[in-house]
Order: C-alpha cells, then sequence, then structure tokens
C-alpha cells in the first residue's frame, strides 16, 4: 500500500494585496492626527505643576505667550517687549474672538511680569488665559 | 506572413508600494505628539480706563496675600499652601457670598501663585462636586449641559486678582 503525503489543496500564501490599504489606513491616520509645531522656543522655561488642571480640547483656539527664566517674552517666533503684547494679541482677537491664551511661564519667574502680560491682555480684550502647567502627582 | 506580436500585459509593479506607505508611515508615527495641553483656565476682568471701586463689606472677602518670599497669608494670618483648600471651602460654606481677593507681589514666585490658585481652583472644583451630587445625584464630572450651568450659578468662581504691589522696604 502506498502512502502518499496529504498536500492540503488551499493555497498556502497570506494575501498580501491588501496590505499597501492597511497601511495607507494608518498613514492617512497619523497624517490627520499630526500637528507640525510651527515655532521653534526660544525661551527656557519649566512649567509649574498644579492638580486642579483642565484639558484643553481645542488645539486651534490657542495661542501661546511663552516667558522663560530670563524674563523674556515671545510670542509666535519673535521675541517682544512686554508692551508689544496688546497689539499682537488683539490682533489674534480679531481673527478668533473665542481665543484662549495660553501662558506657558517658567516656575521661577516674578509675579512682576506676570501681571504686566496680563494688564496687557486686559488692555487687547483677550480674557481668556490659562496657565500652562504640567500634571502633579 | 505580418504576425502581430503579442505584447506583453502591461503593469506597475505595486509590491514597493508597502514599502513606499511605510515609510511615510513611519515618518508621521515619529513627528505625531498626541499631548494635550493642560493648565489652569482663568478669566481675566475687563479692562476699564477708570476703575471705580466698589465697595465690598469686609465680611464677605478673603484676603489672600502671597509675599516676595513665599509665605501666604490669609487674612493676615500665615497658612500653609495645602491648607489654604480646607480652608475657603469652610469660609465659603459658612458665607457663600465670599470672595477672594487674592493679591501678590512683584517678587513673588509663579510656581507658588499657581500652587495657591490651584488651591483655590481645587477648592471650588470639591464644592460644585458636593452641590452636584447632593442636587443631581452625580459627580460633577458626570453632570449634563445644563446640570453644569445649574452648579455654575450656584458655587461662582469668585477670585479677584489685585495688581501686585511694590514689596515695601
Amino acid at each position: 500500500m502506498k502512502f502518499q503525503k496529504k498536500i492540503a489543496q488551499t493555497q498556502q500564501t497570506i494575501p498580501t494585496a491588501s496590505l499597501p490599504d492597511i497601511i495607507f489606513m494608518l498613514l492617512i491616520f497619523f497624517m490627520v492626527t499630526t500637528v507640525l509645531r510651527e515655532v521653534d522656543i526660544q525661551v527656557e522655561f519649566t512649567l509649574p505643576e498644579a492638580v486642579a488642571l483642565e484639558k484643553i480640547d481645542n488645539k486651534r483656539l490657542l495661542s501661546y505667550i511663552w516667558i522663560g527664566k530670563d524674563e523674556r517674552i515671545q510670542i509666535d517666533d519673535s521675541i517682544l517687549p512686554v508692551d508689544a503684547i496688546s497689539n499682537i494679541a488683539y490682533q489674534k482677537r480679531m481673527n478668533n474672538p473665542n481665543i484662549i491664551m495660553s501662558l506657558r511661564i517658567d516656575k521661577g519667574s516674578r509675579m512682576g511680569i506676570v501681571s504686566d502680560v496680563q494688564q496687557e491682555l486686559r488692555r487687547a480684550d483677550a480674557l481668556r488665559i490659562n496657565y500652562s502647567a504640567l500634571v502633579k502627582f | 506572413m505580418f504576425r502581430k506580436r503579442k505584447k506583453p500585459p502591461v503593469e506597475i509593479p505595486t509590491s514597493s508600494m508597502a514599502d513606499i506607505s511605510f515609510l511615510l508611515l513611519l515618518f508621521f508615527l515619529v513627528t505625531t505628539t498626541i499631548d494635550i495641553d493642560t493648565g489652569i483656565d482663568l478669566v481675566l476682568p475687563p479692562w476699564v480706563e477708570n476703575a471705580e471701586q466698589v465697595q465690598v463689606k469686609s465680611d464677605n472677602i478673603a484676603n489672600l496675600l502671597v509675599n516676595e518670599v513665599g509665605d501666604v497669608l490669609l487674612d493676615e494670618k500665615i497658612i500653609g499652601v495645602p491648607q489654604i483648600k480646607p480652608e475657603i471651602i469652610a469660609r465659603i460654606k459658612a458665607n457663600p457670598k465670599l470672595i477672594i481677593s487674592y493679591k501678590t507681589v512683584r517678587d513673588t514666585p509663579y510656581n507658588i501663585y499657581i500652587s495657591v490658585m490651584d488651591q483655590l481652583k481645587l477648592a471650588y472644583r470639591e464644592l460644585r462636586d458636593e452641590y452636584s451630587r447632593q442636587k443631581f445625584g452625580v459627580p460633577a464630572d458626570e453632570a449634563t449641559e445644563s446640570q453644569i450651568q445649574d452648579i455654575r450659578k450656584a458655587i461662582p468662581q469668585r477670585i479677584s486678582l489685585a495688581e501686585p504691589t511694590q514689596a515695601e522696604g
């Protein structure tokens, strides 16, 4: 009696034709979620820590003001003096009335400069602010 | 005689397509940052040229002062930062109309300002949560939109930011 080796009749290969489609799907997901960083941060800062934090879901409403260790103020791509803030903030608020100014201030700063910036923002009527802080564990 | 030569089927090789898209995928994977900004929200008071002084009964004010070394004074008594929350909660419960006047000097360190602000926000959060549980039976973060409005109306955040003064001496 002959023993014949059984060979499955079905195809043994995994179909790879749809592989590009799957990869493209992933690709599109990451392309959509990616926000490329638009500005170079020229000031050095460490954010303070807090517990009662709120998340900002809508990044498009945000506009950042950085204040570094050396008390230099950066908006967008440039270092500015304090009294230039109100003009810029006003323009930003004109373009986007619901703007939230996110203040990313070094934790070693003094309140004097923070208050000066806030006064400028009040003058520009950009009243919604957010003190950027890290989660304290 | 002239036999039509049989053309081979025209095909674009697609086997490398997956590799190309993998490359792109890796690029976006590396550049993506899914970080959510977190911070403490605050609404500044509108700018007025000549601010008129509004007299508030002194019983309704809690004076919170942080000096240049970072000592926190609540109604001229020194208080540790973690004690602010229970103290403020107790005082708001005793007097729902309480306004917290938060004052700093120009040399107050920013991180102390934030940790005190954090305590105030935590106090309000706890009060609102309690109110929500009593009235609606749900914690404040599960309340519906209209319930949130109600909670905000019942327990408004009354934090008044005073302009920092120059440290004396």
